[in-house]
């Protein structure tokens, strides 16, 4: 059946809701929390954020069980921060320790994308990818699934204690705990084969730290996704503090657009039958029961907003309904607001009027500003866009470029050199070859310059002392002791040093090291 | 402290106590925080029963867990030692020769030789095992008495001029001063001097030459490469053991020094013997 809205016969059911969150109820100091019942709410944002919550938790419950192939010498784990044996897996890349800057510089890229992202569409991060958003998301839709919606929830939390209030928050406590052992569980499958740590898990014989790991991050979901909620936002997260020198006058924020709104009546029709002049908002006040965050958008920008665009949806459905425009709360920009609020009060000299930015027919005058999709492309954000961009592409090209085949040699200290009984000398080195991909290698060590200079390798043939072939195993070191002895007649080549070459013939890798040589002083 | 006082300002009771006209506002802690605190008590009382924590005279009360540090301590090396055990006895089982052609014996063999030489025996030889004048060099292939791993085992099993024990090496170089004319010990020491280098007096190296054949070479060897059956150094190398130059060879013929090892088999133990001898054969002069 098409809907009509019609303005005449349309209600709109007027909620009891009063915000927890604003100035004027507020007291000083300490005070205790006063619990928020999100009101249930549909649109296009809940529509997207159910969306986000399904990506960014399917992402984090199921990567560590999908599985990548690396031969028989490396985890099949495709994302695997193996502490234990000192590497990170992530599906085709490998990271040792020392190359542990690929992901400092992902940490740095995350912390510049924050930036990026704010000042293009405000705090979205906020309102939608942050774990406590979604996890709080998903806690609120079991307390509403068992408790019902605001209403019953407010009447059962007043309610004396009965056997079905205990039997309801019996089950919303157990669901929640079981999220968070989900949660915590998942976490501890990055850093470790996930089917064979779960089998050990269940069986009790997994290591203490991971039931340590799992036991906290049960208690710190459950407690800040259940019980604290918005608190976290609101006084433990430094971000919302942050923002502020993040947002400016073309930042999207959500909005009440109160140059449309007011005078807000509960009587519209009367008050406008009467003469007087209303603007959109009702006063339904159904902005204020949906936001989890217990404010009210309307009092304007807020540190506790965390622009989960709720508010639009509800405010949206509403207008929908009285057959108005849709926008009377939306995402828009501090300058469009003030420029359409400088129309509505005649540039601050009288009372808003929305009469002003109507037509005589009551559509939006052309001087009434909407939001232009260009603003997000200003100079900050670019900025923001071409660090980040940098960062990134420096990062590929290190790992494009990187070394899989490396050759560190360090010089005996104590002794420095050793004199042989024929007057030559001798020089004690400990060479390591990292050989980085999971695969067995041949790899040619041979010595550069000094041409007198005879070497020899502790546990390999003596060959012509110049070019040994040693045999590295998989992924690890291989350490070396390799002495380098120089004739008496020829210990002038000494204060050249040489270079030692690590050489893969079969891949065409090579890694040099110039070393040098100690000899006695004269 | 009948009287309840309210601050006016803040609308707060006030402790009632007072200090120049400034009273403080009676607000509490937090009700978990004063929990928390509480349950810190219950735990420090808890805690010293059952661990060693009131002193007394001479000690402390033992607690019921009788935890101690020490044994606790123990217990790690016990544990340690137990994981290497399966090395200690199959370097006990093995061979020199099978210990230093098992990559892993012998690695483990140099490790924990490397830790026990730098308790025993860097006093002398130095962390280094570079000795120094009159300690030898262990990292050279100068050997005194031998550089191949039953050499060397033997050395450190019985030591060097160690009454302790029968199978200890010995030698002694006699002393020269009466047998020699103080020309005849330069001219000798100039002989040895121009097997490596160059003398100070050219002219008197014959002379020691034939004194050499007839009073050094029974030890040192005609050609002076020395003689490992007594321990007698190789006098035509690049390696002065107590000094090098005429003088110092002088003041050994006058005054002879000799090294003095200590055998370390009844200290340290056969396997601890073995795997010293690893180490210091792997350090590079190894025969």
């Amino acid at each position: 059946m098409l809907h009509k809205p019609d303005t005449e016969t349309a209600s709109v059911e007027r909620l009891d809701a009063e915000p927890v969150n604003a100035a004027q109820v507020r007291n000083p100091l300490y005070e205790k929390r006063r619990k928020i019942f999100p009101k249930r709410v549909e649109g296009r944002f809940r529509r997207f954020k159910w969306l986000v919550m399904l990506l960014t938790l399917g992402i984090y419950y199921l990567m560590p069980w999908v599985r990548w192939d690396r031969g028989a010498h490396a985890p099949d784990q495709a994302v695997l921060v193996d502490l234990a044996a000192r590497r990170f897996y992530f599906f085709f890349i490998e990271i040792w320790p020392q190359e542990f800057f690929f992901v400092a510089g992902l940490l740095v890229m995350a912390g510049l994308g924050l930036f990026l992202v704010t000042s293009a569409v405000g705090r979205a991060w906020c309102g939608y990818a942050c774990p406590q958003t979604v996890w709080v998301d998903l806690f609120l839709a079991v307390e509403r699934f068992i408790e019902g919606d605001r209403n019953a929830r407010m009447r059962l939390d007043a309610s004396p204690w009965t056997l079905d209030k205990l039997a309801n928050r019996f089950a919303k406590h157990s669901i929640w705990l079981l999220i968070g052992l989900t949660t915590g569980g998942a976490w501890i499958f990055y850093f470790a084969d996930a089917p064979s740590l779960l089998k050990s898990f269940v069986m009790l014989d997994a290591p203490p730290v991971a039931y340590m790991t799992v036991a906290i991050l049960t208690a710190t979901t459950y407690v800040f996704g259940g019980l604290m909620r918005e608190q976290v936002c609101t006084y433990m997260c430094p971000w919302p503090r942050i923002q502020a020198a993040m947002l400016d006058e073309n930042s999207l924020v959500v909005t009440y657009n109160d140059w449309r709104g007011e005078p807000r009546s509960r009587h519209a029709k009367k008050a406008a039958a009467a003469g007087e002049v209303v603007g959109d908002c009702v006063d339904c006040n159904a902005c204020v029961a949906v936001c989890p965050m217990g404010i009210d958008i309307r009092d304007g920008q807020q540190l506790e907003c965390i622009t989960c665009a709720l508010c639009i949806d509800a405010c949206d459905g509403v207008m929908d309904k009285l057959g108005r425009e849709r926008g009377l709360i939306s995402y828009a920009t501090l300058s469009d607001y003030a420029a359409n609020m400088a129309l509505a009060t005649d540039n601050g000299t009288a009372a808003v009027d929305p009469r002003r930015v109507r037509d005589s027919d009551g559509a939006f005058t052309e001087k009434v500003r909407q939001f232009d999709w260009r603003i997000v492309f200003r100079p900050r954000v670019l900025f923001y866009c071409a660090v980040w961009a940098l960062i990134g592409i420096g990062l590929l090209y290190a790992l494009l470029s990187r070394d899989r085949l490396e050759l560190n040699v360090l010089h005996d200290r104590n002794p420095q050199y050793v004199l042989e009984s024929d007057g030559s000398v001798r020089n004690g080195y400990i060479v390591k070859l990292l050989n980085m991909i999971p695969e067995p290698r041949t790899i040619t060590l041979t010595i550069e310059g000094m041409p007198a200079a005879r070497m020899r390798i502790a546990g390999q043939a003596p060959g012509d002392g110049r070019s040994f072939e040693i045999s590295a195993d998989p992924d690890k070191v291989t350490a070396l002791k390799v002495f380098v002895t120089l004739p008496k007649e020829n210990l002038g080549e000494a204060d050249a040093g040489f270079v030692l070459i690590a050489d893969d013939p079969s891949s065409h890798e090579q890694d040099r090291y110039r070393a040098n040589f100690s000899r006695p002083a004269r | 402290m009948a009287d309840k006082h309210v601050d006016e300002i803040s609308g707060v009771e006030t402790t009632g106590h007072e200090w120049d006209g400034i009273r403080e506002l009676n607000n509490p802690m937090p009700r978990w925080w004063v929990y928390c605190f509480y349950a810190t008590i219950v735990w420090a009382i808890g805690y010293a029963i059952a661990y060693p924590s009131i002193p007394m005279l001479t000690d402390a009360t033992k607690g019921l867990l009788g935890f101690s540090s020490r044994a606790e301590m123990r217990a790690e090396l016990a544990g340690a030692q137990a994981a290497q055990a399966d090395y200690r006895e199959r370097i006990t089982s093995s061979s020199l020769e099978e210990i230093i052609a098992d990559p892993q014996l012998r690695q483990f063999a140099v490790s924990a030789g490397s830790s026990a030489f730098k308790v025993n025996c860097a006093q002398c030889h130095g962390s280094g095992a570079a000795g120094g004048a009159g300690f030898p060099n262990l990292n050279d292939d100068d050997w005194l008495w031998g550089g191949k791993p039953e050499d060397i085992y033997q050395t450190i099993a019985h030591g060097i001029r160690y009454n302790s024990d029968e199978e200890t090496r010995f030698s002694e170089m006699p002393s020269f001063t009466d047998m020699l004319k103080p020309e005849e010990l330069r001219a000798t020491a100039a002989y040895v001097v121009s097997l490596t280098g160059t003398p100070s007096n050219p002219t008197t190296v014959e002379q020691g030459r034939q004194l050499f054949a007839d009073n050094c070479a029974s030890c040192h060897g005609a050609d002076a490469k020395g003689n490992r059956e007594l321990g007698a150094p190789d006098l035509a190398d690049a390696i002065w053991l107590k000094g090098e130059g005429e003088q110092a060879i002088i003041d050994q013929m006058r005054a002879p020094k000799h090294g003095a090892m200590p055998g370390w088999r009844q200290r340290l133990g056969d396997t601890a013997v073995k795997e010293l001898t690893v180490f210091v054969h792997s350090l590079g002069g190894g025969e």
